[in-house]
């Protein structure tokens, strides 16, 4: 066991720092102040211009080959990488649905063809990417998705309805999953597609979430034709009718390592200990702070563990992801609130914080419930009947 | 960057943990209960002795293998899945690496009763600004009755002569203490993974409404949490056994974290499997309380959640 870091890590994290430093406050300046959300129209524009500064600098996707435009990165220098960036006070990843979520996917199942084209293209900022899995009537139950492609000559022709688009009214492209067999049940018949949003015969409404920003939107697919080559490579990830198998490796990633390092809550208890200090002793909410320290330090600890194991003989995550996802979900939720009351009535105005707590309050529904991560937990790591 | 045991640490540990299921099952555990004072078997202990477990951590000139903490975390977290009635972290890992241990040492620090105070061989108090060990004979005990009986409990009265001085350095007397901690953290998650293992083969097998209660939803919750809860404090005992091994200057800190959360841990997984057994786990004729009451005694010994939770806050400067 050695819990050091050696000295080519060591010199990662401090190139990481300058470069973050340095281009934090060269960011700052040219949107001429702290920048609006990057969950409304204004403020996306402004967090492109920081993707697009990560991309120069090669810090848009550290782990990804450099032919896209990463580093090979190692699990360890990604880990440290995000350390620095929440440390240093980075803003959240308006890419993050694509870089972190797709991309993984694209890895494992994508051809070279689309692999070159969509990965460098989203590095780049270009290419913005949503995700379409939920359905009005398919959330939880997500093999319950109801909207189809049909296949006719030379593409698909898409029909129904998506929902819960993380910003999908600012992006470009959204990676979904859609019925392709209309005569097989829940997880058989399942495509994923990759879908152009400016084809024709699809609508995408934004609309406010809890806390009033345009960060969700629904996605129509009014019999909408998208060619076999409006990607070039393919719009089909995976094979057809292997949707499910495809899509289930993207939730491995959205809950397991990759979307929420661990970085991001340590950054954030030391603020909440800095809010503490400047608040003035209080010993009941003294222990809140100390829980929620022992516990972003328990999931950097958990996550070092798993990559040790990561970078040795284990392949992934699996169900641990699950709990993985509860923890770090809950945590937010708790630094958030124990933030609330420290500031006593001053919570009611908008701020980091007011803004920090709705944005938590997400974290145990998306990406699945927490309630069905539990489910998940109960079943395939302790072994439980599933009926 | 390595945050794992190594092989021969596993099949360290896996040789404990074959061990300790042939020499010290419930029925042992059991028996602990109801031997008088001074009569505990000491079938498992010979055992561990026979092994070279109880001697691990001291030094090798001693007749020990000088082993560091990463070697014992696991081996101790064993000793706790097995509710091992005898004082193995007093033993191998407080008063183990100041000197080999000659037979079964019980600790009393800082005026907390002794387990298997009447049994142990020599007990190690603190006394007088220094670790003393004393013989056995050399300390006036009085019995306590404790909640988890096996853990045979005495209260030192006094001590005859001075004993024998094994650490009067401040930070030497600290770092038995944290030892002390650290394994008890390491045995709780044990206590916490018998507890966890047997509740899930109980709601696998017991059915109501036709099905298996394992199959709720308000059962699995709960044991998804336990299980949780056991997977996050793990790893903080381990890196407190790796800074313990490496005289980390956040030592205090890590072991401070890894026995808070190692006794919320084992509290909280014991409120769980308590609740989805239902009324068998409600008896002393089902094995559950051997564990529940271990639990309850080592999340409060060599201090409690609170107490350590202060040493994390001034650690980190709130």
């Amino acid at each position: 066991m050695d819990l050091t870091w050696g000295d080519e890590e060591e010199a990662f994290r401090a190139e990481a720092r300058r470069w973050l430093t340095a281009n934090l406050a060269a960011w700052r300046e040219e949107c001429g102040g702290e920048p609006a959300s990057g969950d409304t129209r204004h403020g996306f524009a402004q967090h492109l211009l920081w993707e697009r500064r990560l991309f120069e600098g090669r810090w848009a996707a550290v782990s990804w080959p450099e032919r896209y435009g990463g580093r090979d990165a190692s699990l360890w220098q990604w880990l440290i990488f995000e350390e620095e960036y929440y440390r240093a006070g980075g803003p959240p990843r308006v890419t993050q649905n694509g870089i972190f979520l797709l991309a993984p996917t694209l890895f494992e199942f994508g051809t070279p063809a689309q692999q070159d084209h969509v990965l460098a293209r989203m590095a780049a900022a270009e290419d913005l990417w949503c995700q379409g899995w939920s359905e009005p009537n398919a959330g939880s139950d997500l093999a319950g998705i109801t909207s189809r492609a049909t296949r006719v000559d030379g593409g698909w022709v898409i029909d129904g309805q998506k929902t819960w688009t993380t910003r999908g009214a600012f992006c470009t492209h959204l990676f979904g999953l859609f019925r392709s067999d209309p005569d097989a049940e829940r997880h058989r018949g399942l495509t994923y597609l990759l879908v152009p949003l400016d084809t024709d015969g699809v609508t995408v409404r934004g609309f406010g979430r809890l806390d009033g920003d345009e960060g969700f939107a629904e996605v129509f697919f009014d019999s909408a034709f998208v060619a076999d080559d409006a990607v070039p490579g393919g719009v089909v990830l995976g094979g057809v009718g292997e949707g499910w198998s495809v899509a289930m490796a993207t939730t491995g990633s959205e809950r397991g390592l990759t979307l929420r390092s661990p970085g991001r809550f340590l950054a954030a208890v030391d603020r909440l200990a800095d809010l503490y200090r400047a608040s003035g002793p209080d010993p009941l909410v003294r222990d809140r702070i100390v829980d929620c320290w022992m516990r972003a330090e328990a999931y950097e600890l958990f996550t070092l563990q798993a990559v040790t194991e990561l970078t040795g003989s284990r392949a992934a995550m699996g169900a641990e992801s699950s709990i993985n996802k509860i923890w770090w979900s809950e945590l937010d939720v708790d630094i958030h609130h124990t933030a609330l009351d420290l500031l006593g009535p001053a919570a009611e105005v908008e701020g980091p914080w007011a803004k920090g707590w709705q944005f938590s309050l997400s974290g145990p529904i998306y990406a699945g419930t927490n309630e069905i991560q539990r489910n998940i937990a109960a079943e395939r790591l302790l072994g439980l009947p599933r009926r | 960057m390595r945050f794992a045991l190594t092989d021969e640490q596993l099949a360290f540990r896996d040789a404990v943990r074959d061990l300790l299921s042939k020499q010290c099952p419930p029925d042992v555990v059991r028996a602990a209960w109801g031997a008088p004072p001074g009569a505990l078997q000491r079938g498992p202990w010979d055992a561990l002795a026979e092994m070279g477990v109880l001697s691990a951590m001291s030094p090798e000139g001693s007749g020990g293998m000088g082993l560091d903490f990463c070697w014992m975390v696991a081996v101790l977290e064993e000793t706790g899945r097995a509710a091992l009635p005898h004082p193995v972290v007093e033993t191998v890992a407080v008063l183990g690496p100041l000197r080999a241990p000659e037979g079964m040492t019980s600790a009393a620090l800082g005026g907390t009763p002794a387990p298997c105070a009447f049994d142990a061989d020599q007990l190690l108090v603190d006394h007088d600004r220094a670790l003393r060990l004393y013989r056995r004979e050399d300390v006036l005990l009085e019995e306590l009755a404790a909640v988890d009986r096996a853990r045979r409990l005495g209260v030192v009265k006094a001590l005859n002569g001075d004993g024998e001085v094994v650490a009067d350095d401040p930070a030497a007397i600290e770092a038995a203490f944290d030892r002390g901690a650290l394994g008890t953290a390491a045995q709780l998650i044990g206590v916490g993974q018998a507890m966890l293992d047997l509740t899930v083969d109980y709601v696998k097998e017991r059915r109501q409404f036709g099905v298996p209660v394992g199959s709720f939803q308000a059962v699995k919750h709960r044991l998804a949490d336990a299980h949780k809860a056991l997977a996050f404090a793990r790893p903080a005992v381990l890196r407190a056994a790796w800074s313990v091994a490496s005289s980390a200057p956040t030592t205090g800190r890590d072991v401070a974290l890894a026995k808070a959360m190692a006794s919320e841990a084992a509290d909280h997984t014991g409120r769980a499997c308590l609740q989805c057994h239902g009324a068998i786990g409600y008896t002393v004729e089902y094995d559950l309380h051997l564990f529940l009451k271990r639990a309850w005694a080592l999340s409060r010994a060599w201090g409690d959640s609170r107490w350590h939770r202060r040493r994390v806050a001034a650690a980190i400067g709130i």
